[in-house]
């Protein structure tokens, strides 16, 4: 008897589980997909809180976006493809329209979901990650690489490391060498590094580290037998703070270390110590710190105790990428919201409203975002919307922006761009959009 | 007392020697059949309850299906065999990269001899089965050790292979086709000049594999080939003894295992990723292959589905519950309680019954057998 209710209880739990829940009509449904496990989950908590605590803020504060209420619901991806792929087809589907949009917070996952998630119509953002020549919205109608590829953010760090040295003509005969995660992540940047290196004269050496990246004596000995002029560090979660150990294990000046902007965050610096002084890292536009939203976050979210983060880590590196992240996200549906009505909407529809998103000086300061961000604009040829970015050095207390703003130069990427994106549209049959023609 | 075989008289050798010689076997396997085949597309076209959402089927059906062949696979290689192995995930990139390969065009330049090898992209199927193929190939190299070498030992050369062949997918760009992010895409997956697109498709594509791919290796094991396996299993000296060849045995073992879990591979790329990077087939897949295998019961086909829906299937339930009827816990802490109610299964469970659930079916079926008056 006991096991027979024991199996009823187990074959009522799994019908409540596979059954969807009743959805309310005037909610628009958010995926979150997050890691706070894992060997990224570092990184990746401080993200979600933002994330999360900016949704909450919108519901709050303003009662949804025009009063449709948001509704978000987190799965957890432990940064691994399979979970990830797992999380979207969970969530993809809920709410009264389905998913708005989808941030993945990892690579590879986006690599998975390109695919599916253009045959389902759900927008794909990846702010300041994902693959580089989805920049190309004629070919990626679903990807929205915002703010900056990997491709951007080499260009942006040559451009630093030459104004450093003291000129693009300096860069001749100097050793690059890249430091990076073994995966679509790290790879991203190769083949553009390659092509600065052939274009200015330097000497490029790409150095893989295998995941979960806390193993990297020997790459580090390589370091010291090659003697690099910088090393460009494209790391992320555990791997970050073990690089910097490693550096200082090894001598290796920290502050000819440049770090993308996913290894440019508190967590990668605080476990090292004083060894972290002096290292440097892109920013994605914005830095650490708190800015006028923060205070309305303050005041509606934690306040009526719903913050995600803890209280002291607000205004963290990552925790304001979040929030930025989920800003862009919202505006995106406010604007598809001018055009579709003020009810919840599909993700092709969002997906206009992504493709025409416009964020002047102006807006972003009614946001509360002033000095964070410069103006954005994305357009069907140019899903990044911007490629801006500045370099911050760690004191050992604070980040310190030390540079002025940079741009990535087209120029240098788009060719790329169009070659590998034209590849992947043969690939895949994909017949470009005529940009020309999008309104 | 419906499971009872009283009065099936078995009249002819062939009848004797049937895969499924009582009749309630065979009845219950051909609704299973019936419900797979028929009943979950035709719920899946209508939207019926639980089939309203396509999730079911891509995020649970797809992967059970795909991860209950290669565990086949390992079984025969482990369970009926006896060979420790840890390099299935190795063997599942063999195949997926092979079949990706082939499906795409193989061109191999050799300057020295003035000439190229080059193949033409094949279509899907010839891809997926010549990347079993490869599969097969490497696990024969791979298991010349394990005519040394046993036990623990195997355990550890089969480990070298799945390095090895991580470090040879991420780091030889001809494998990839030069991608520059090291992530490849599937080709269209065309069978006969009908797209496979749908998740009701690939479904049924998948099962067409695993329902052809489970008889051939019940089949198999339950012939010569297979009892010299057990035999070899069993004790390798005494087997060597009554004249089974261990070169033979154990070679066939390690190509028939391989294959399968190549074609697995294969699937699991082209069919459920679309896209993917050495990461989904690291060592992580083969301990959960393992595992499967271990759990599901060694030596049982039956029990290879068993433990990949147990493997696979309960940790998301674990991780939907709690959304589902509502509590109110951060997802860290369900990922977190998921991993400890899934750990404590597998112990309470291998304490209970170490041969997996397969015993536990067998056992099953024997107090169905006295119903209701076990003893």
């Amino acid at each position: 008897m006991v096991r027979n209710k024991l199996i009823l209880a187990a074959a009522m739990l799994s019908s409540a589980a596979l059954a969807a829940p009743a959805a309310a009509q005037n909610e628009q449904f958010i995926p979150i997909l997050s890691y706070r496990t894992g060997a990224y989950a570092v990184n990746g908590v401080p993200y979600a809180n933002g994330v999360a605590d900016y949704y909450n803020l919108i519901n709050e504060r303003d009662g949804g976006i025009n009063g449709v209420k948001l509704l978000v619901e987190e799965c957890e991806t432990g940064y691994a493809t399979d979970k990830g792929v797992e999380c979207y087809e969970r969530l993809k589907g809920k709410g009264p329209t389905g998913a708005a949009f989808i941030n993945p917070l990892s690579t590879g996952i986006t690599f998975a979901l390109t695919e599916k998630t253009t045959t389902d119509k759900i927008p794909i953002i990846t702010m300041g990650y994902g693959r580089a020549d989805s920049k190309n919205g004629a070919v990626f109608a679903y990807n929205f690489p915002l703010l900056g590829t990997y491709w951007s953010a080499a260009d942006i760090a040559i451009q630093h490391v030459a104004k450093e040295i003291g000129g693009f003509d300096k860069l001749k005969g100097k050793k690059i060498s890249l430091l990076y995660h073994d995966s679509p992540y790290g790879k991203e940047p190769i083949p553009m590094l390659q092509v600065l290196a052939k274009k200015y004269g330097f000497e490029f050496t790409p150095i893989p580290v295998t995941h979960p990246g806390v193993e990297q004596k020997s790459q580090w000995l390589a370091i010291r037998q090659n003697r690099p002029d910088y090393v460009l560090v494209w790391g992320w979660g555990v791997m970050n703070g073990t690089a910097v150990k490693e550096a200082a294990a090894v001598a290796y000046p920290r502050d000819k270390m440049i770090g993308v902007w996913w290894s440019g965050a508190e967590p990668d610096v605080t476990p090292a110590g004083d060894q972290a002084v002096g290292y440097k890292s892109l920013m994605l536009q914005h830095g650490a710190g708190k800015f006028p939203v923060h205070a309305d976050i303050e005041k509606y979210v934690y306040a009526r105790d719903k913050g995600a983060s803890e209280p002291g880590k607000v205004g963290e590196v990552l925790y304001n990428r979040g929030m930025v992240n989920a800003m862009l996200g919202v505006e995106a549906i406010r604007k598809a919201q001018e055009k579709f009505g003020k009810k919840p909407l599909t993700g092709e529809q969002v997906r206009w409203g992504l493709e025409n998103l416009n964020l002047s000086d102006a807006r972003i300061k009614e946001l509360g975002f002033e000095g964070m961000l410069k103006p954005i604009r994305i357009s069907c040829s140019d899903h990044e919307g911007a490629r801006d970015g500045r370099v911050q050095q760690w004191d050992g207390k604070g980040w310190k922006v030390i540079s002025d703003w940079y741009t990535a130069n087209q120029s240098e990427t788009e060719p790329l761009v169009e070659e590998v994106s034209g590849k992947y549209a043969a690939e895949k049959n994909v017949k470009p959009r005529d940009c020309s023609k999008e309104s | 007392m419906l499971y009872r075989e009283a009065g099936q008289f078995k009249t002819t050798y062939a009848e004797d020697m049937a895969i499924f010689p009582i009749r309630q076997d065979r009845i219950a396997l051909g609704i299973l059949l019936g419900i797979a085949f028929v009943g979950v597309p035709l719920l899946a076209t209508f939207h019926i309850w639980p089939f309203n959402s396509e999730y079911l089927l891509w995020a649970i059906l797809l992967p059970f299906l795909i991860l209950a062949l290669a565990a086949i696979g390992v079984n025969i290689l482990v369970g009926y065999c006896g060979q420790i192995s840890l390099g299935s995930g190795a063997f599942m990139a063999i195949g997926a990269y092979s079949a990706y390969k082939l499906g795409t065009g193989v061109h191999i330049p050799l300057a020295w001899f003035g000439f190229a090898i080059s193949i033409p992209p094949l279509p899907v199927l010839p891809s997926i089965l010549l990347g079993g193929l490869m599969a097969a190939i490497a696990g024969i190299l791979f298991g010349i050790p394990s005519l040394r070498i046993k036990g623990l030992y195997l355990a550890v050369a089969t480990l070298a292979a799945q390095f090895f062949f991580d470090w040879v997918f991420l780091r030889v760009p001809w494998f990839t086709n030069y991608a520059p992010s090291g992530s490849v895409n599937a080709p269209r997956l065309d069978f006969f000049g009908l797209a496979v697109n749908t998740p009701i498709e690939r479904y049924l594509l998948c099962l067409i594999f695993i329902t052809v791919f489970a008889v051939l290796a019940k089949n198999l094991v339950r012939g010569n080939l297979g009892r010299q396996w057990m035999a070899i299993r069993d004790m390798d000296i005494a087997a060597e003894l009554i004249g089974i060849r261990p070169l033979y045995a154990k070679l066939t073992a390690f190509a028939v295992s391989s294959f399968i879990i190549g074609v697995a591979g294969a699937l699991w790329a082209f069919v459920y990723l679309g896209s993917w990077e050495p990461l989904a087939f690291s060592i992580d897949r083969s301990l959960q292959l393992l595992f499967m295998v271990i759990i599901g019961g060694l030596g049982s086909i039956m029990g290879s589905f068993v433990g990949a829906a147990f493997i696979l299937i309960l940790p998301i339930m674990l991780n939907l519950i709690p959304t589902q009827l509502g509590v109110p816990l951060s997802t860290e802490t369900i990922t977190h309680l998921e991993f400890i109610i899934f750990g404590s299964l597998i112990c309470y469970l291998l304490i209970k019954e170490p041969h997996g659930f397969a015993r536990l079916i067998s056992i099953g079926k024997e107090k169905l057998r006295l119903w209701p008056f076990p003893y």
